[in-house]
C-alpha cells in the first residue's frame, strides 16, 4: 500500500475519467434531457473506437478518423431512433436491439475482435504514454479537457436554439411539445443521434488512449455514464445551475468515478468485482429519488377529481 | 371555422373493453363561436376534442379546420391551427423549463424550429406585458421554472401559451376542473377576456352546468358518443340549469344523475 503508487496512477485515472466524461455527457442528453435510457451506447463506444482505429490504420489523419467515428455513432443513434419512433419499440428495447446488431457491425469493421494501434508509428491525439513527461499541448489531460470544453460549448449553443429548446420540451413533456407543434418523434431521433455521436467520440479517444479497439470495450458503458451523471449532479448540482456548467459537472463526475475506482484498486479490492460494485452503487443512487418519494414524502392534497374524464 | 363530419371512434375494438366513444358526431362552428360542451363521464366530450386535436386518428369521418381537411394530419402538424389547454395543469407546460422558454416554444407553434436563438430580447419584453394580463405576478418571474408554479398559475400560463399565436380554434378540455373554486373562477375569467379580445373560435368542455350556461354563445350536450342537445342564439341566452336538466330528461329519457354536473 504505497501512497506513491496511488499518486502515480492518478493522472491516468483523470485522463480516463475525462475521456469517459464525453461519453457521460452523451448519456446525459438521452437520460436527462430526452428522458430515455439509451442502451445503444454500450455498442456505440466500440463503434467509435473501431471506426477511428481502422481509419488510422488505413492511413487517415486522426481528425478525419475522429469525424468518421462521430458519424458512425450518429448512425447508431439514428437506428435506435427509428426502431423507437417509426417501429414503436420501447426505447430500452430499441437500444438493446441496436447494441446487439452493433456487435456484428463492430466485428466487421475491425475484421477481428481486437485491433491494436502503435503509438510510435501513428500520430495519436491521446495516449496513456502522453500523460507524463510530454509538452502540455500534447498532454492527454489537456487535450481532452479542451475537447470537452468545445463539446460543451457546442451543446450549450445548440440547446439554446429553437430546435434544441424543442428537444428539451420533447423530453420534459411530449404532450405539451406536440400541442405546440413540435415533431416529438423527429426530435427523439435527433437527440439519440447527438448523444451517440458524443459516445462514439469518447470511444474513439478511449481506443487511442489505450492503444487498441476491442469488441468488449463498451460493455457496461451505460452504467459508467449513469454513474458519472449521478455523481456529477450529486456533488455539483447545488452549485452549478447554468446548463453549460451542468454538463461540465457530468464530466467531473466521470473523473471522480475513475479516481474512486483507482483508490479502490489501490486498496487491493478484487478487480473482478468492480463491475458489480459499480452496478450496485448506481442502483442505489437511482433508487434514492424513488425511496424519497415513497417513504419520506408528505401526503399531497390532490386538487380536483382523479378520473381523467371523457 | 371547424367542421366535423360524422366522425366515429371506438377504443379497444374487438375486446371486452370495447368502447364506442364517438358515434357519428357532426358539428359545425362558425367563426367566433364560443361553444360549451357538457355531458356525463364517458359521454365522449374529451374524445371529441382529442379527435379534433389529432391525438389519434378517427375510425371514420372528416375534420376540417377553416376549410382545410386535417383528418389525416398528425397531432404536431394540426397544432398549427389549434390552441389547447388540458384538464391536468401539468400537461400543458414543460416543468423543467422557464416561463419565458415555455412562452417562446408556444410563440413558434406551427413554425419549423431553426438554429436561431430560442428567444429574442423583443419577445422577452412582450411576454412581460402579456403576463400582466394574468395578474399573477408572473411578469417578474420570467426565468422561473414552471415546475415551481401552482396548478392555477400553470393553467393560466397554458392558456396564454395556447393563445399567444392566435389559433384558428381554441380547445379547452375542462381546464378549470382540477383547480380550487376561486382559482377556477379566475382562470375562467381570463379565458373569457382573451377569447373576447382575440375573437377566438372556442370549444370548451366543462363539468359545471352553470359555467356552460354563463359562457359562450352555444351549448352542446353529449351522451354515449353523440350530441343530444344543441342550444344556440336567443335560446342559449335564456337558458337556466333547470331548463337544461328538463331538456336532458326529455332527450335522454333518464334523469341527469351527476351531482357534480349540477352543483359543479
Amino acid at each position: 500500500m504505497n501512497v506513491l503508487t496511488l499518486i502515480n496512477a492518478l493522472p491516468g485515472a483523470i485522463a480516463q475519467g475525462l475521456i469517459w466524461g464525453i461519453m457521460a455527457i452523451g448519456v446525459y442528453i438521452t437520460y436527462r434531457i430526452l428522458d430515455i435510457a439509451d442502451l445503444t451506447v454500450d455498442g456505440t463506444m466500440c463503434v467509435g473506437g473501431a471506426a477511428c482505429i481502422m481509419m488510422m490504420l488505413n492511413g487517415y489523419n486522426v481528425w478525419i478518423s475522429l469525424l468518421v467515428a462521430l458519424l458512425a455513432g450518429t448512425a447508431a443513434g439514428f437506428v435506435t431512433g427509428i426502431f423507437h419512433t417509426a417501429m414503436g419499440i420501447p426505447p430500452i428495447l430499441a437500444g438493446i436491439l441496436t447494441q446487439l446488431a452493433l456487435w456484428s457491425v463492430n466485428l466487421k469493421i475491425m475484421g477481428k475482435a481486437n485491433q491494436a494501434i502503435n503509438v510510435d508509428k501513428y500520430d495519436l491525439l491521446v495516449s496513456l504514454r502522453y500523460i507524463k513527461g510530454v509538452a502540455i499541448t500534447k498532454n492527454t489531460i489537456f487535450i481532452v479537457t479542451v475537447l470537452i470544453v468545445l463539446v460543451i460549448a457546442v451543446l450549450y449553443w445548440f440547446f439554446g436554439t429553437e430546435l434544441g429548446c424543442s428537444i428539451r420540451a420533447t423530453g420534459c413533456n411530449s404532450n405539451m411539445a406536440r400541442a405546440q407543434g413540435i415533431n416529438t418523434n423527429f426530435n427523439k431521433v435527433l437527440g439519440l443521434m447527438l448523444s451517440n455521436a458524443m459516445v462514439a467520440l469518447s470511444g474513439a479517444l478511449l481506443a487511442q488512449y489505450q492503444g487498441f479497439a476491442d469488441i468488449n470495450m463498451g460493455r457496461g458503458a451505460i452504467v459508467i455514464g449513469l454513474a458519472a451523471v449521478i455523481i456529477g449532479e450529486a456533488v455539483f448540482g447545488r452549485i452549478f445551475h447554468n446548463f453549460g456548467l451542468r454538463l461540465f459537472s457530468i464530466a467531473l463526475g466521470s473523473v471522480i468515478y475513475y479516481l474512486v475506482l483507482q483508490v479502490v484498486i489501490w486498496l487491493g479490492v478484487d478487480t473482478d468485482l468492480l463491475k458489480m460494485f459499480s452496478a450496485l452503487v448506481v442502483a442505489i443512487f437511482l433508487a434514492i429519488p424513488y425511496w424519497k418519494s415513497t417513504y419520506f414524502s408528505k401526503p399531497v392534497k390532490k386538487g380536483g377529481k382523479t378520473d381523467a374524464g371523457n | 371555422m371547424l367542421e366535423i363530419k360524422n366522425i366515429y371512434k371506438t377504443f379497444n375494438a374487438g375486446t371486452v373493453n370495447e368502447k364506442c366513444a364517438l358515434n357519428g358526431v357532426s358539428l359545425k362552428l362558425e367563426d367566433g363561436d364560443f361553444v360549451t360542451v357538457i355531458g356525463g363521464n364517458g359521454a365522449g366530450k374529451s374524445t371529441l376534442l382529442n379527435a379534433v386535436a389529432g391525438v389519434w386518428p378517427v375510425d371514420d369521418g372528416q375534420i376540417l379546420i377553416d376549410g382545410i381537411d386535417v383528418t389525416k394530419l398528425p397531432e404536431h402538424k394540426r397544432a398549427k391551427y389549434l390552441g389547447r389547454v388540458f384538464q391536468d395543469p401539468m400537461t400543458g407546460t414543460a416543468a423543467t423549463m422557464g416561463i419565458e422558454e415555455n412562452l417562446a416554444l408556444a410563440q413558434r407553434r406551427g413554425q419549423s424550429r431553426t438554429l436561431k436563438p430560442r428567444i429574442t430580447k423583443k419577445e422577452r419584453e412582450s411576454y412581460k406585458d402579456l403576463l400582466k394580463i394574468l395578474d399573477l405576478g408572473l411578469e417578474d418571474r420570467l426565468t422561473s421554472k414552471v415546475g415551481l408554479l401552482s396548478g392555477g398559475q400553470r393553467q393560466a400560463l397554458t392558456l396564454l401559451m395556447a393563445t399567444l399565436k392566435k389559433p384558428k380554434l381554441l380547445l379547452l378540455d375542462e381546464h378549470t376542473a382540477a383547480l380550487d373554486p376561486k382559482t377556477a373562477a379566475k382562470v375562467l375569467d381570463t379565458t373569457e377576456k382573451i377569447v373576447n379580445r382575440d375573437h377566438l373560435t372556442t370549444l370548451m368542455i366543462t363539468h359545471n352546468m352553470r359555467d356552460a350556461i354563463v359562457h359562450g354563445n352555444r351549448l352542446i350536450m353529449m351522451m354515449e358518443g353523440k350530441i343530444i342537445l344543441d342550444i344556440k342564439g336567443e335560446d342559449k341566452k335564456k337558458l337556466t340549469v333547470e331548463d337544461l336538466l328538463h331538456q336532458f330528461e326529455l332527450v335522454s329519457g333518464e334523469e341527469f344523475a351527476s351531482d357534480k354536473a349540477l352543483l359543479g
